[in-house]
């Protein structure tokens, strides 16, 4: 018995220090035995055209960026606006103009010009020589191919088709757009959004495939094409025969591009400060203080605010529920925030404060000076209290707080996703500055799904949201999300206060259709109603968070004379915007 | 024998249908809408936003009732198949599993056994060594007491950031694609220390208290009394002692092997080691019902296999299971 039991334990104790032996030392003998003359090659790279795919990326010819990628990489498909990999399009698959918001210019790219040349009928001419990287021409048959993909239902400009009559080649370098009805905004803003994809690639496959499928691995006319990805990151190859060298003079220096997928912002910041990484794309707090620190750590300004502003964070008030549907109220509210301890004690004066129309730094010209000095807002707590006094909201059972005028109590939530930690430290901000004007008003922290749910749905009182604001070519875009309609029972694409005022609906449609030198004044309409009525309040906007470092590559655009003024910015939507060319000036640094 | 063998197998399946059933309904009592959180991340535009919810909903079969997507998972499941992820679409389930799971072993299977091995005999040696004792004792409860996230960050900070001794994320440097060399495998040791450092070190903790007190109370107990007053020498009398006390350090071990397909949460977490625990956690954050689904099974699974197995060593382990067998 007692022999018996002896053996038992002894083997457990055998078989464990076994397991222990094979994943241990074993799995390094053996490689080690097996991989040693492999070992050399591998490690010391040569540029030779070897069909293998490289192993090693060498610090030194790879940008390593980061903040794009949430999750690991799942789809490649420019379609998939949003979802597809960091770099589909503007790495890979490349766009007829780019847009430069600094500048308010279109800059021709893959079309060399582009113009109206009837009141219905806008004429692209491509360049003459641009190659996709399979080594096909890329000509007018490609970009009418792929304008006829927004005919099928699930593709993002499929609502192009409402008011565009039809698209043909006239030869092969010349592409002619005839409308039923001219939607200027809408139009110039696809010119440098949609990507340019080869018909004789897509053409074969299924339309189910082509919309939905995540086209692995793509192929597109850009600087880099498609190496390898992973859960962990993204990887790019240049592609030494980019049609810009040729026709444009420009090319892009990083052989490799590593984009890593952020499991955490405190990750991310690990790895920027140790040097893993050249340009970071994420919110990192306290990056002002680096900056002035002394660390080797650049941002578009030296000081305060040090980025630039990528879209405007707002106050969405649910005024489909009391007391949010009452104008007077939302105005309180919007005298009542302390914007400025927000972007101070929250953000260190990495934001700024937003204007009162909510309009981003770049579309600046768009503000109409004199209805902003009539009727716009600043943090003003007497004021607030003074609106509330005259409209009826009134401490009836002294518990400090108001009641409604009609003698109903008001106990308001404010909600971010959990998790979000800078925005939750502002809605503390928030909720504490409404209840210094007698508002109870408390900060809820639901996780996203919770968050997008009641956001989306109408269930929520007040929420803090930024995501239609994003910089564009055109105002047009920031009013469709601001003023989104019609109100349906899911507003996943803005309005999410559904504030319903059919007026200025008929503004923002009118926008649409109004060329850029007469948009002013639909505009000035459109600003006077929302400051009227405020159905959100613009708080603050958010940073273009980008910083970077010198160890690697220099180069990088910044504020500063001399430095170029592309954008430095990896997200979706931005490469088009200029970060393309951002790319073309970044040279390595010296060893 | 049989009959005790067909009970516990009759138990066993019992409790994994019912798991298995709380497994796929837990997900779907979060509140948030999964397919929401896909187009707003996606960020499609509205123009293709209502095309692309049917399309998504009808894809992943959710618009189907719920007692029919119950019977469809059963079904799949049975054939092997546990759905598409909706995080990351459009990978199987499967897949994504299969290439976790080896990431937790290489991580928790060294960090477990080593740490029980270790624990074990230095907490038997602490109940003997007296000035041993007044060191492992304190040290081990302030281990086993240690959060491993926490352990987990202070390694990060002090290794990783403050000395840069050691990576701070992932389980290789970005700089490599995946490949047999010497260089890579030394990559991803490097990566692999810290990670199984933080948990060798919670865990070895708790070994040498468990074991320590066990040694003590055998050595307290009448038959080492007896075995004393019959003059048996002292080596003698810590063998069996040790040996008693090795029972529930045994059902501790299986337990812990039983759960490494969950891996770590916590540590995978912080040091971004892409094993399952990781992906548990992004796939609830993202309400992935069939990842999350799928996830737990596996553990179900693993934890369930680990108890069965348990039974089954007591039995050749320790008499009185069988005494009790035969007796009734």
């Amino acid at each position: 018995m007692s022999r018996k039991l002896t053996f038992v334990v002894l083997s457990a104790l055998v078989v464990g220090s076994l397991l222990l032996a094979a994943c241990q030392p074993q799995t390094v003998t053996v490689t080690v035995v097996q991989t040693a003359p492999p070992v050399k090659e591998t490690i010391v790279i040569t540029p030779t055209p070897a069909p293998a795919a490289e192993v090693v990326y060498p610090r030194n010819e790879t940008l390593y960026t980061s903040g794009k990628q949430w999750g690991p990489p799942t789809s490649w498909n420019p379609l998939q606006t949003g979802a597809y990999a960091m770099g589909v399009i503007g790495l890979c698959y490349e766009t007829l103009f780019l847009f430069d918001p600094l500048k308010g210019e279109y800059i021709p790219w893959l079309a060399e010009s582009g113009k109206f040349v009837s009141d219905l009928v806008y004429e692209v001419k491509l360049r003459d020589g641009i190659q996709w990287q399979d080594g096909k021409p890329l000509t007018a048959a490609d970009v009418v191919y792929t304008f006829e993909l927004g005919k099928l239902p699930g593709v993002y400009y499929a609502g192009l088709w409402n008011w565009m009559e039809k698209v043909e080649a006239v030869d092969d370098l010349t592409v002619r757009f005839t409308f039923k009805e001219v939607r200027y905004q809408s139009w110039y803003n696809l010119l440098y959004s949609v990507a340019i994809v080869p018909k004789h690639v897509w053409e074969g496959r299924s339309d189910e495939e082509n919309v939905n499928g995540p086209n692995l691995p793509p192929m597109g006319s850009g600087a880099y094409m498609y190496e390898t990805h992973s859960e962990e990151r993204m990887v790019w190859k240049r592609n030494d025969n980019w049609w810009a060298t040729k026709l444009l003079g420009r090319s892009v220096a990083p052989k490799y591009i590593v984009d890593l997928v952020n499991p955490s912002n405190n990750v991310a910041l690990g790895r920027f400060l140790k040097g893993e990484v050249d340009l970071s794309n994420n919110f990192l707090p306290g990056i002002a203080t680096l900056v002035e620190g002394g660390y080797p750590v650049k941002t578009w300004y030296d000081d305060a605010p040090y980025m630039l502003s990528a879209n405007t964070a707002f106050l969405f008030m649910n005024t489909t529920k009391k007391p949010m549907d009452d104008p007077d109220f939302r105005k309180a509210m919007a005298y009542a925030v302390n914007v400025d301890e927000i972007v101070t004690k929250v953000y260190g004066n990495i934001v700024q404060k937003a204007d009162p129309t909510g309009l981003l730094p770049t579309w600046a010209q768009y503000v109409d000076k004199a209805v902003v000095d009539e009727l716009g807002f600043s943090y003003n707590p007497d004021q607030a209290k003074r609106i509330l006094d005259q409209a009826g909201y009134k401490d009836v059972d002294g518990d400090g707080f108001r009641e409604a005028p009609d003698g109903s109590k008001i106990e308001l939530k404010i909600m971010v996703p959990f998790g979000w930690t800078d925005w939750m430290e502002s809605i503390r901000v928030v909720a504490s500055s409404a209840q210094a004007v007698g508002i109870n008003l408390q900060p809820d922290f639901p996780d996203f799904g919770g968050y997008w749910d009641q956001l989306t749905g109408g269930t929520f009182d007040m929420a803090i949201n930024n995501f239609g604001s994003q910089m564009s070519d055109t105002p047009y875009t920031f009013y469709s999300w601001l003023f989104r309609s019609p109100i349906e029972a899911s507003m996943p694409n803005g309005n999410f206060g559904r504030y319903d005022n059919p007026e200025v609906f008929a503004l923002v449609d009118e926008l649409d259709k109004t060329p850029k030198e007469k948009m002013a004044a639909v505009i000035s309409k459109i600003q006077r109603i929302q400051l009227t009525d405020m159905p959100a309040v613009p708080l603050w906007y958010n940073g273009l968070w980008a910083q970077w470092q010198d160890a690697y590559w220099t180069g990088w655009p910044s504020a500063a004379e001399g430095a170029s003024k592309y954008l430095p910015c990896t997200w979706n939507g931005y490469w088009n915007m200029t970060a393309i060319l951002m790319l073309t000036e970044l040279k390595p640094a010296q060893q | 024998m049989v009959r005790y063998l067909g009970r516990k197998i009759f138990i066993y399946l019992l409790t994994f249908f019912v798991a298995v059933t709380i497994d796929w309904l837990i997900p779907r009592f979060m509140p948030g809408d999964p397919i929401g959180m896909l187009l707003s991340r996606i960020g499609s535009r509205p123009e293709a936003f209502k095309y692309l919810y049917t399309y998504y909903v009808q894809a992943f079969q959710l618009d189907v009732p719920l007692w029919q997507q119950y019977v469809n998972f059963w079904k799949g499941l049975f054939q092997g198949d546990l759905g598409v992820s909706i995080w990351m679409y459009p990978q199987p389930v499967m897949t994504i599993i299969r290439r976790a799971i080896p990431y937790d072993i290489f991580l928790l299977l060294p960090a477990i056994l080593l740490s029980w091995f270790a624990g074990n005999h230095v907490g038997a040696l602490a109940a003997r060594i007296r000035w041993l004792d007044n060191t492992i004792l304190p040290l081990g409860y302030l281990l086993t007491a240690t959060p491993y996230m926490w352990l987990a960050l202070v390694l990060v900070w002090f290794l990783g950031n403050q000395t840069n001794l050691f990576p701070i994320a992932g389980a290789y440097s970005p700089q490599y694609r995946p490949h047999l060399s010497l260089t890579f495998i030394l990559d991803v040791l490097h990566h692999w220390f810290l990670p199984f450092l933080s948990l060798f070190l919670v865990m070895f903790g708790g070994w040498a208290i468990g074991m320590r007190n066990m040694i003590i109370y055998e050595l307290e107990s009448d038959y080492s009394r007896y075995l004393e007053a019959l003059g048996t020498p002292q080596y003698l009398i810590r063998r069996y002692a040790f040996r008693n006390a090795m029972l529930p350090q045994i059902t501790g071990l299986a337990l812990q092997l039983g759960g490494i397909v969950a891996g770590a949460v916590a540590t995978e977490v912080v040091f971004a080691y892409p094993g399952i625990g990781y992906i548990i956690l992004n796939a609830v954050q993202n309400k992935d019902y069939f990842l999350v689904q799928g996830c737990f099974l596996f553990i179900i699974l693993g934890v369930l296999i680990a108890n069965f197995l348990i039974d089954l060593v007591y039995v050749l382990v320790d008499p009185r299971t069988r005494l009790g067998m035969t007796g009734e």
